[in-house]
């Protein structure tokens, strides 16, 4: 269950990935994540503990509280990410092209 | 569709390079980094501010599905139309520093050009920070409202 796919897959959801840049900034209660999204804390949750589950966050107790803190160790694999970049760029560039051909026809 | 857009980030680096041939005259393709209007569009971001100019600014500002905003600014170092743009780029309010790019404009033909975007980080840690987290977050958000946009142009 700790393959690289898992990870992927953790990072394509949108709700995860905002999770994780909140959490590049500082660590935080379940509260606390929950209380930056419209969804339930359930919902919430739920996504928490799928990046758990995959390593990226990492709990902490911090007397009563559990703060949750990234694992910067999971995310050593780089290439994974290289190619999500990748098309991230390429998709925006394809935009890019289709819009300005339009602007070439106008001429 | 073909893998037009290429990375090259090595291993224990702090750069990386994005390079893309469009089938645009290089004109098109630096008017599309330079035009709030037109960049809004494809970057899906919107433009708070763009000073298409040495020594102007820019600020973008995006908001994921659910309502929360990220901001990005940075400064124009060097501005040579059809040619150079030299920017800094820092996310507002996250840990991942600013990062110092160079976007070169090149004319292939008259109806092709290439970019080259060579992005340099303060580290490598940076580099890869950004990569895993930074760059996707913030940005793949956009890309239900950008989809929105594409479709009205249609």
């Amino acid at each position: 269950m700790e393959s690289r796919r898992d990870v992927f897959q953790a990072i394509a959801d949108p709700t995860r990935r905002a999770i994780l840049t909140l959490l590049a900034a500082q660590a935080l209660t379940p509260g606390a994540i929950a209380d930056n999204f419209h969804s339930s804390r359930q919902t919430i949750s739920r996504h928490i503990q799928i990046l758990t589950e995959c390593e990226l966050l990492k709990p902490e107790q911090n007397g009563r509280e559990i703060y949750y803190h990234l694992n910067a160790k999971q995310m050593k694999d780089v290439a994974d990410f290289i190619e999500s970049f990748r098309k991230l760029w390429d998709d925006r560039f394809n935009k890019l092209e289709a819009i300005m051909k339009k602007y070439k026809s106008r001429k | 569709m073909e893998r037009k857009t290429k990375i090259n980030a090595e291993d224990g680096k702090q750069e990386l390079t994005i390079t893309r041939e469009f089938d645009l005259p290089v004109e098109l393709l630096f008017r599309a980094h330079v035009e709030a209007g037109i960049l809004e569009q494809w970057m899906g971001t919107k433009v708070l501010k763009l000073e298409s100019r040495k020594h102007g600014s820019y600020q973008f500002e995006t908001t994921d599905p659910r309502g929360n905003k990220y901001r990005f600014n940075g400064a124009i170092h060097d501005f040579s139309p059809n040619q150079k743009i030299t920017r800094t780029f820092e996310m507002e309010n996250m840990p991942f520093g600013v990062q110092l790019e160079f976007l070169k404009f090149e004319k292939l033909t008259d109806d092709t050009s290439k970019l080259e975007m060579h992005v340099l980080y303060e580290s490598s840690g940076h580099r890869d920070q950004v990569l895993k987290i930074g760059m996707a977050a913030g940005v793949n958000m956009a890309h239900n409202r950008l989809q929105d946009v594409a479709g009205k142009l249609k």
